[in-house]
């Protein structure tokens, strides 16, 4: 593999972040590669929600650097100034726009990449932005979900819902997804149907974060596994490494079916 | 029913002529109903149009402000100054109210838009008291405080001065010739009405006021897509403040007098029942609220005992002093208990507003589809 000639396009060194007494991230060191599913797994508490958390300028860290493009992420950016930059994040509960249309759900994402984050111009109606509705239809078809898009978004079941938020992300082209517990909460039928999904998006080569509690989910997606444990990076290295890893399975403590 | 496709130009342009023929011939069906007359006709088309700003802030974004009466005193002291210092023409004094007023929402907003919820609620009150009590107290130079600001026969008005136009006894306020009072004071306000309405249809039916939709049903989710919160909120605070003060500024227009008490909190309630009663976030809604609380005010504010005595005289006397005493706290100045009991009534049968309630009603006749889905399809 040429892991050291493919470029970093998150590099995360020297983070540590503590709440009061709880070191909850303590010296984490992380490359993301170009193109790559990086995920991170790690039990309850183990701080990885505290890593995203950091990255996407939700929380501050108290030391370290949080490289993207030049920009180092922990100098306390605003989460639209971060997904101005190209980050473009997946909650995990699915976070849309209930009240607006499926299709209105996809353009707003895709009038933050063409106009930045502040533009005002109301003698332009909506129903003339047609670039836009068209490349939001296009990102909606892809998706399958293109029937119905004039329904309320509310109204969607919830692996739609995350469906759609995958399809918000998409249209705005970012240099790095990051995905948090993408099938939390989800039944077996619908996570099946979100692991086709990142497949299918994994094909076009995104670099992508992804954090997940399923082992299924994360062997069947991922190209690097790094394994977090108590705010620590124990191991990382690919998925077949990974499911040997002695440390791992003390993290997990006896999840056999790591 | 709810996409941008539906809401066609030859749509639009359908609704905003129908609207500005219900506008022009008001006072044909303002006789109808009791108010075939200038001045409540002049007072319906001012707080139409103070609802239907009112509207782009709290229908729109959600955020409910307490506090636009501010801008509407805003924007009659300023009127009345154009009028003392410059000219009677209403045109330059109202394009000052529009300015000053968005001046004044501006600073107020920045500061109140660090709040959301309930503490965005009560500083926009606290500062609509504040101005207030300034307009009472320090600032009684500007305001001439109790007494009001009026126009005199000896203001400078330089501007009529230079054209040479010499006022009359107490000075009206006029449009290149025409007195504004009576129905030309009307009309006046029902253009600007229907100008104001126009607006407000371009700004629903753009991405912008889909965004603010979108901060109102989920701000997180517009954060994490790029979209700075922030100066959308403030945009949209401002533009209802500049509706308020052009509102304030045609008070002032019909006639030429300002007080301290049109900034008082309960003139910032009254907005937000006019918007909710009509139908918060809808086109129309704000305007038909408006109306029908201009219109009971007029109505019930009018009603006095010997009126209803001579109603029920028919009657045995016992049984009409009966009558008397029961309704009689519920009109004359008593009547913002009826207005009360009617928002209550709208609020749990209609939450929508009256609007939802005219529209559940032409579901069932023709049939249609459910009746949320019919007015919004522009924005949600």
């Amino acid at each position: 593999m040429s892991a050291e000639q493919s470029n970093i396009v998150l590099d995360i060194t020297g983070v540590n972040k503590s709440f009061g007494g709880l070191q909850a991230l303590s010296d984490i060191n992380l490359q993301i590669e170009e193109g790559k599913t990086h995920a991170i797994i790690g039990p309850n508490g183990a701080g990885k929600s505290t890593l995203l958390n950091t990255c996407i300028g939700l929380l501050k860290a108290d030391s370290g650097r949080i490289d993207f493009e030049g920009n180092d992420l922990t100098k306390g950016y605003l989460p639209h100034d971060i997904n101005q930059m190209g980050i473009s994040r997946v909650f995990q509960t699915p976070q849309i726009f209930p009240d607006l249309s499926i299709l209105q759900n996809v353009m707003i994402p895709a009038f933050a990449r063409r106009d930045g984050s502040f533009k005002m111009n109301i003698f332009k109606a909506l129903r003339d932005e047609k670039e836009i509705a068209e490349e939001a239809l296009h990102f909606l078809e892809d998706l399958g979900m293109v029937d119905g898009h004039s329904d309320r978004a509310g109204s969607l079941s919830r692996g739609n819902k995350r469906r759609l938020e995958l399809a918000m992300c998409l249209i705005q082209h970012p240099k790095l997804l990051l995905l948090d517990e993408p099938t939390a909460g989800m039944a077996r039928h619908d996570t099946n149907q979100t692991i086709e999904l990142l497949m299918k998006i994994k094909e076009r080569g995104m670099t992508k974060v992804i954090i997940e509690h399923d082992m299924h989910v994360v062997f069947s997606l991922a190209d690097k596994i790094s394994v977090l444990a108590q705010g620590a990076i124990i191991a990382e290295g690919h998925p077949d490494e990974i499911k040997g890893h002695p440390k791992v399975r003390e993290a997990y403590l006896g999840s056999a079916e790591v | 029913m709810k996409t941008i496709e539906l809401s066609t130009p030859k749509r639009d342009l359908i609704i905003l002529v129908v609207f500005s023929i219900i506008v022009l011939i008001a006072p044909l069906w303002g006789s109808l109903i009791g108010a075939g007359y200038p001045d409540l006709l002049q007072r319906f088309a001012i707080f139409g149009l103070f609802a239907v700003g009112y509207n782009i802030l709290f229908g729109l974004t959600g955020y409910l402000s307490f506090g636009h009466a501010a801008f509407l005193g805003v924007g009659s002291y300023v009127t009345v100054w154009s009028f003392k210092l410059l000219t009677m023409n209403a045109l330059p004094a109202i394009a000052f109210s529009v300015v000053f007023s968005g001046l004044f929402a501006l600073v107020i907003g920045f500061i109140c838009l660090r709040r959301t919820g309930i503490y965005f609620s009560i500083l926009t009150l606290a500062f609509a008291q504040m101005s207030y009590n300034l307009a009472y107290s320090v600032l009684t130079p500007i305001t001439q405080g109790e007494t009001g600001l009026f126009v005199l026969n000896d203001d400078p008005r330089v501007i009529d001065g230079a054209l040479g136009i010499v006022s009359a006894e107490n000075p009206l306020a006029s449009l290149f010739g025409i007195t504004l009072d009576g129905y030309e004071g009307f009309y006046f306000c029902a253009v600007i009405l229907i100008l104001g309405f126009w607006l407000s249809l371009k700004i629903f039916r753009s991405p912008f006021g889909m965004k603010l939709v979108a901060i109102k049903t989920n701000q997180t989710r517009m954060e994490y897509t790029g979209f700075n919160h922030r100066p959308y909120l403030l945009a949209a605070f401002v533009i209802s403040g500049m509706y308020a003060g052009l509102a304030g500024g045609l008070l002032a227009v019909v006639d030429p007098i300002a007080g301290a008490e049109r900034m008082q909190w309960t003139a910032s309630g009254e907005v937000v029942l006019m918007t909710i009663l009509g139908g918060l976030g809808t086109m129309f809604g704000p305007i038909i609220g408006a109306v029908t609380i201009k219109y009971m005010e007029n109505i019930f504010s009018g009603i006095n005992d010997t009126l209803l005595a001579s109603w029920f005289e028919f009657l045995p006397e016992s049984i009409t002093n009966l009558i008397v005493t029961i309704v009689s706290p519920f009109v004359g100045s008593g009547w913002h208990l009826t207005l009360g009991l009617m928002f209550m009534m709208i609020m749990i049968f209609l939450p929508g507003g009256m609007l939802e309630g005219a529209q559940k009603i032409n579901a069932k006749i023709f049939n249609k589809n459910k009746p949320e889905q019919l007015e919004k399809d522009g924005v949600a």
